[in-house]
């Protein structure tokens, strides 16, 4: 078998067999979206909450793939060895990078196939949405978090990139814009979180699947610049062991 | 020296002038020797010697810093890809991921190596059968050695780069550890071990090269490096009057323990005689003889004590190298 689809197969397996990354992944977005979505206690400022929350969500689910889950994962790995190990073998660093790629991409599918219709179920009705604007955001999203997910995961040792992979993830969920809208932050706080990765993409997937012909040009810059110096910062402070 | 090797087809491992730098310090320090197929050399030394920096720049996994390694003939920076075909590595510690399974492991280690090896046999061959369905983490430390042996492996290697194989292993283990390496060196392979536990490489090992301060000390087999060294080793009373005993048996005895003495002298059967004769007439006991040539634990201690590294030593001359 291809070298690449052998450890895309452990990369996938090791996804499945963690029930952490599960519950962070599938189990917690899933939740949130359901339960604010039928019980109105956020300040969403939409006539149906789940018109703000979807977009917010379905940008959480990136995040805690793209960064969490990549950076616990491979936090762990280079603490435990295995990625010097790994490129002691054929594999080579640049097909275990792929592989690591490909199944972030693999989860973010499974999560938008789980949570779009999980979505829709309780009253998503995005009306005439640009799926192809949101394809790219999540993309860019994606190279933004998880250069921050391995900037954090090639520097810190494993439990405490663990801790500290899991602040981060609370911190930019409740300042992102995912589930609490930009408008009901304090004003200095508000500023810090439009220049904040997860508020960025939110708003850019709000705009494409809630708000057709609205174009939140200082976030797609926000999110590109992420995705840019992210992705250069982590592959110059990487440690491999 | 080293010429003379890149000519000789059976040198897979070939290490001229080798140099590591960590920003200011010196790690290893124009290291040069030689590895044979077919032979285990064993790299020795303490914590901290070079010997794991060597062994990385070996594996292609960290850059030098000047001189040059040669590995099956190839450049381990440059050629990595080839070299990783036909090489196994065994880390000193972990490589594995922790919640994968023991066959889960090795099957995935010989699908990126794709040379065919059969995962269930390895597992077999390391002993690990009835935990084959055990994940990494629930594993001893001693299996998780003969586990990332059997990783090694998966590789069908012809240079196999093991660190610390037997690293908290038990004397079962450590019996399976020895055959595996044995087999490996009896089928060509040109297996190099760095430990720091002398008694395991002096049981396994063909050659030694001994490191001590980023530096080789001593190069040579086993035989070579003890040549020269014989001694008696006998424990007697903690009391014996060493004055008497060497106008006693013309040969003077050394108080390395309580109760333990050394003469540096070949165990001919007349000394031997004269030395148990005089502790009888003194009513002193004698147990826990042995004569013969030094063990590699004491030819390490010689070669480092207090600098008194004898570079002119037969064995580590140049017997390594040629």
């Amino acid at each position: 078998m291809n070298r690449l689809l052998v450890q895309l197969k452990m990369e996938v397996v090791l996804i499945v067999r963690n029930g952490e990354q599960l519950l962070l992944t599938l189990v917690i977005p899933v939740l949130l979206l359901v339960f604010f979505s039928l019980v109105d206690v956020l300040p969403t400022d939409t006539k149906d909450p789940v018109d703000f929350l979807a977009p917010g969500i379905l940008a959480l689910a990136v995040m805690s793939t793209a960064m969490v889950s990549l950076g616990i994962g491979t936090g762990f790995e280079r603490t435990y060895h295995v990625l010097k190990r790994l490129a002691t073998t054929p594999l080579g660093r640049p097909r275990l990078i792929a592989a690591k790629i490909i199944a972030v991409v693999t989860v973010e599918l499974l999560q938008f196939a789980v949570l779009i219709p999980v979505a829709y179920a309780v009253g998503w009705r995005p009306g005439a949405p640009n799926w192809a604007a949101a394809a790219g955001a999540v993309i860019v999203g994606t190279l933004a978090f998880a250069g921050i997910g391995l900037t954090m995961a090639g520097r810190l040792r494993g439990e405490i990139n663990l801790a500290a992979q899991n602040g981060l993830y609370l911190v930019l969920l409740l300042l992102g814009g995912m589930v609490i809208p930009f408008a009901k932050l304090p004003g200095p706080i508000r500023a810090v979180a439009h220049a904040l990765p997860s508020g960025a993409l939110a708003d850019v997937l709000r705009a494409a699947l809630a708000h057709q012909g609205t174009h939140p040009t200082s976030s797609w810059l926000v999110l590109a610049a992420w995705a840019v110096v992210a992705p250069v910062v982590a592959a110059m402070l990487f440690r491999w062991d | 020296m080293g010429s003379s090797a890149t000519t000789t087809p059976d040198v897979a491992v070939e290490v001229e002038a080798l140099t590591v730098r960590y920003g200011e310090l010196v790690a290893v320090d124009a290291v040069s020797f030689v590895a044979r197929r077919g032979d285990v050399t064993a790299v020795l030394g303490p914590n901290g010697a070079g010997k794991t920096s060597t062994i990385e720049v070996c594996e292609g996994y960290r850059h030098a810093s000047g001189g040059s390694v040669r590995i099956l003939g190839l450049d381990p920076g440059r050629d990595q890809r080839r070299l990783s075909e036909r090489m196994g590595v065994m880390l000193q510690e972990g490589g594995v991921y922790p919640s994968v399974r023991v066959l889960d492991a090795v099957r995935h280690y010989a699908a990126l190596a794709g040379k065919g090896a059969d995962p269930v046999a390895l597992v077999e061959r390391v002993g690990l059968t009835g935990r084959s369905r055990a994940s990494w983490r629930r594993l001893s430390g001693g299996e998780k050695q003969r586990l990332s042996l059997a990783l090694a492996l998966a590789a069908r290697p012809d240079v196999a780069f093991l660190d610390e194989p037997t690293s908290g292993v038990d004397v079962n283990g450590r019996d399976t550890i020895r055959a595996i390496i044995r087999d490996l060196a009896a089928d060509g392979c040109a297996v190099v071990l760095a430990t720091h536990e002398l008694d395991e490489a002096e049981r396994v090992a063909d050659r030694a090269v001994i490191f001590d301060g980023g530096k080789v000390i001593a190069d040579g087999t086993l035989a070579e490096l003890r040549s020269g060294h014989d001694e008696i080793r006998f424990r007697s009373s903690p009391d014996l009057d060493l004055v008497e005993l060497a106008a006693a048996i013309g040969m003077a005895a050394r108080r390395i323990g309580a109760d333990e003495y050394v003469i540096d002298a070949p165990p001919h059967p007349r000394l031997m005689a004269e030395l148990a004769g005089w502790l009888a007439d003194q009513g002193h006991p004698l147990d826990d003889v042995r004569g013969g040539a030094q063990r590699l634990e004491d030819v390490f201690r010689r070669l480092t004590a207090g600098g008194a590294v004898d570079r002119d030593d037969g064995a580590s001359a140049g017997a390594g190298r040629g």
